[in-house]
């Protein structure tokens, strides 16, 4: 598997760490219920098809992005970072 | 038909005719008592311990492809008892004394060989550890040994001691751990379960589950439907969606998780040896082949192949720990499915669902489980109660915070 970082290029698998489906991203507000912390950090959709992760680029330029893939093919279709992700309401 | 020693000579005599297949194919029926989703090992020891302990004869295993052709028929085939946190330690434990008792149970040659599991340790902090687990162990009632460096050097006189990065300090040794055939023990169940009544109906997805007012009522499927007052999900690395046809979302991603084995050698690898800080396992298959693998690839994949990276990863490890493997060709690798949940323990329990009721979670350990997992399962499928030693394997406990983290790696799916 190779991931394009949007800013570094075309890079091996093995730069990366993989930190879980995106998620992570949609952060409950402080008075949120604990079932809305618990869905935030334990329940996944967990698709059979197009996900969205959070990978960070470890060895490279210590981004975090967003990678649109396919969990059965292992294709890569989309690499975003996560910063501008938030702002587009991933 | 009963299989016995007479039996194969008798057979063998007359031109082995009189073998008969070892379960039916039925149709499926417009109704049963029970259904259980999936046909792998879990599923089809809950439908054996449904009919056996609990006398549920009426009831279905759907099987999307074939019986046994998932993580049961892919895997490393390591049977142990060796838990340390209350919850885990007792239902390993009841476990390991159901294989003890399965050949004999199931009229089924499943080959369980207790040759022993050694897991090695690096360091002081890792040998207190160690011990502090093997005193668990044996306070559960099962055994363990804390093995000095000699100690292991009778056992394994070929590992490489003196590596640099990680010197061998000793091992803990499980004598009653080891292996078992891992496909005969689907066919043993699959058998078993055939034999007091239970429908086996293979090649038939589910592609719906009903449910009206809050109760399950039956199933989709691409053989039609079937009604059924409770039902089971028992689909592993399949969790998410079959969970999601019922609404639902669990505490589950889907990792890869590679093995290999090697070309049939002699004999020289006797015990289950484990190497944690290389992340590395091996053991010999009755058959001769090198048994071996790793950690999981560390992202959610349903590919049901790794990538390149972690079989660099393990053949490295391999050759830290021994390097008389190192000439030994790969023959074979393959990529299993894994539902792994945030503390790498797994779920048996009810849903919100009256009715239905889910076994899940079993990330890469799921084979030594197979027949208590099966017998709890059906203790609650049947009583509508959790099994004393499976009561702590709640699908709620992520949200209540009664987590078993094993490993104390924390709560992130792809740690455990």
């Amino acid at each position: 598997m190779r991931i394009t970082c949007p800013l570094c290029g075309e890079r091996d698998r093995r730069e990366f760490y993989y930190y879980g489906a995106d998620d992570y991203l949609r952060r409950p507000g402080e008075g949120a219920a604990p079932a809305a912390w618990d869905a935030y950090l334990h329940l996944r959709d967990n698709p059979a098809g197009v996900t969205r992760d959070l990978w960070y680029h470890d060895m490279g330029c210590a981004a975090w992005l967003v990678v649109e893939r396919n969990t059965v093919t292992h294709e890569v279709l989309s690499v975003r970072l996560a910063s501008e992700a938030e702002e587009g309401a991933a | 038909m009963r299989y016995s020693g007479l039996k194969v000579i008798t057979e063998g005599l007359f031109g082995n005719k009189g073998w008969g297949p070892a379960w039916r194919s039925p149709e499926p029926k417009a109704e049963y008592d029970a259904i259980i989703i999936g046909g792998g090992g879990h599923g089809l020891s809950t439908a054996y311990y449904l009919a056996k302990n609990h006398g549920l004869t009426n009831i279905a295993v759907l099987e999307k492809g074939y019986l046994g052709g998932g993580n049961i028929g892919r895997n490393t085939t390591i049977v142990r008892a060796n838990y340390f946190l209350p919850g885990n330690s007792e239902f390993y434990s009841h476990s390991l004394k159901l294989w003890e008792g399965l050949e004999g149970e199931l009229n089924y040659n499943v080959m369980h060989s207790q040759r022993g599991l050694i897991n090695l340790f690096h360091s002081d902090g890792q040998r207190d550890a160690f011990a502090r687990r093997g005193n668990m162990m044996i306070s559960q009632g099962d055994d363990a040994i804390l093995l000095d460096r000699d100690g292991v050097r009778e056992h394994l006189p070929y590992l490489d001691f003196d590596q640099t990065r990680f010197p061998i300090y000793g091992g803990l040794l499980h004598p009653r751990g080891g292996t078992a055939r891992h496909d005969a023990v689907a066919w043993g169940f699959a058998r078993g379960a055939d034999r007091r009544g239970v429908d086996l109906i293979q090649n038939c997805e589910v592609t719906g589950i009903d449910i009206e007012n809050g109760r399950v009522r039956g199933v989709q499927t691409t053989r039609g439907a079937i009604r059924a007052k409770k039902v089971g999900i028992i689909v592993a690395g399949r969790s998410g969606q079959v969970a999601a046809m019922a609404g639902m979302r669990l505490p589950v991603e889907s990792h890869i998780l590679q093995a290999f084995v090697t070309e049939g050698l002699k004999p020289v690898i006797h015990h289950v040896i484990s190497f944690g800080m290389g992340h590395f396992y091996i053991s010999q298959s009755d058959k001769g082949g090198l048994v071996f693998g790793g950690d999981l690839d560390f992202y959610a994949s349903y590919a049901a192949r790794g990538n390149l990276p972690m079989v660099e990863h393990v053949m490295e490890a391999g050759m830290t720990l021994m390097p008389m493997i190192g000439r030994a060709k790969v023959l074979r690798s393959w990529g299993g499915i894994m539902d792994m949940t945030p503390d790498g323990s797994p779920i048996i329990d009810k849903t919100h669902i009256d009715g239905l009721f889910i076994d899940c979670g079993w990330n890469y350990g799921g084979f030594k489980a197979v027949p208590a997992s099966g017998w709890c399962m059906a203790h609650l499928m049947a009583t509508g109660e959790s099994h004393a030693v499976a009561r702590r394997f709640r699908l709620d406990r992520f949200a209540t915070g009664h987590l078993l983290d094993e490993e104390g790696t924390g709560s992130q799916h792809n740690l455990h």
